[in-house]
């Protein structure tokens, strides 16, 4: 019985190689995304026709195709439309990551599906800490 | 001279990012409906103890912790 001598795996040998960005000539008909926090994901590569982030420099639509950048996120909502359907979920701060090979990642501490909002604990929280800012 | 490129609003209030970002998760945390919400709070819960060391000597260990004793 011979004992398993390999050496042990990595965290990056699960990784699945990313396409190249430079050989990637045509603009892909879908993006990939990724929409993760710390403790889950949302999914990894689903692929979508656009999302919409809200940056802090404004609301910002990622189509295939778009060009690489980072962006910081603010509060806000993140819209993924696939087809005819959109789903949006809630994310506290978080990152955006656009590739250039039409793959987006986008990074938030906390991910909620609007469907998890409770509506009375926001305008609740709204009104205290309004009133905490007026006094 | 003036002060160098515009400050976010987080950092001229006195803020680190991740301060920022971590009360940001908190309050969203906060608007959860019920079984979501336990769950939330209850996977960011903190529990350890750090102790400063003087001379090669441990110090009295400053004890945080989110969970009942």
């Amino acid at each position: 019985l011979v004992p398993n001598l390999d050496p042990p795996n990595t965290p990056l040998t699960f990784f699945q190689p990313r396409p190249s960005a430079a050989s990637a000539e045509p603009i892909p008909p879908k993006l990939t995304i990724k929409l993760v926090s710390p403790y889950s994901s949302q999914f990894s590569n689903k692929q979508v026709d656009m999302v919409t982030v809200p940056s802090t420099t404004g609301q910002t639509g990622i189509l295939p195709g778009h060009l690489a950048s980072i962006s910081e996120l603010k509060p806000s909502l993140v819209s993924i439309h696939e087809g005819n359907e959109v789903t949006n979920y809630f994310i506290s701060t978080g990152f955006a990551f656009v590739h250039s090979n039409s793959i987006a990642d986008v990074i938030a501490v906390e991910t909620v599906p609007t469907e998890h909002v409770d509506p009375v604990s926001v305008r609740n929280g709204i009104l205290e800490y309004t009133r905490k800012m007026n006094t | 001279m003036a002060s160098s490129a515009a400050v976010p609003f987080w950092r001229s209030a006195g803020m680190t990012y991740i301060t920022y970002s971590n009360l940001c998760a908190n309050l969203v945390r906060q608007c959860l409906k019920e079984p979501y919400k336990t769950e939330s709070l209850t996977r960011e819960k903190v529990h350890f103890s750090a102790s400063q060391w003087v001379d090669g000597k441990p110090e009295k260990p400053t004890t945080r912790s989110d969970s009942p004793e």
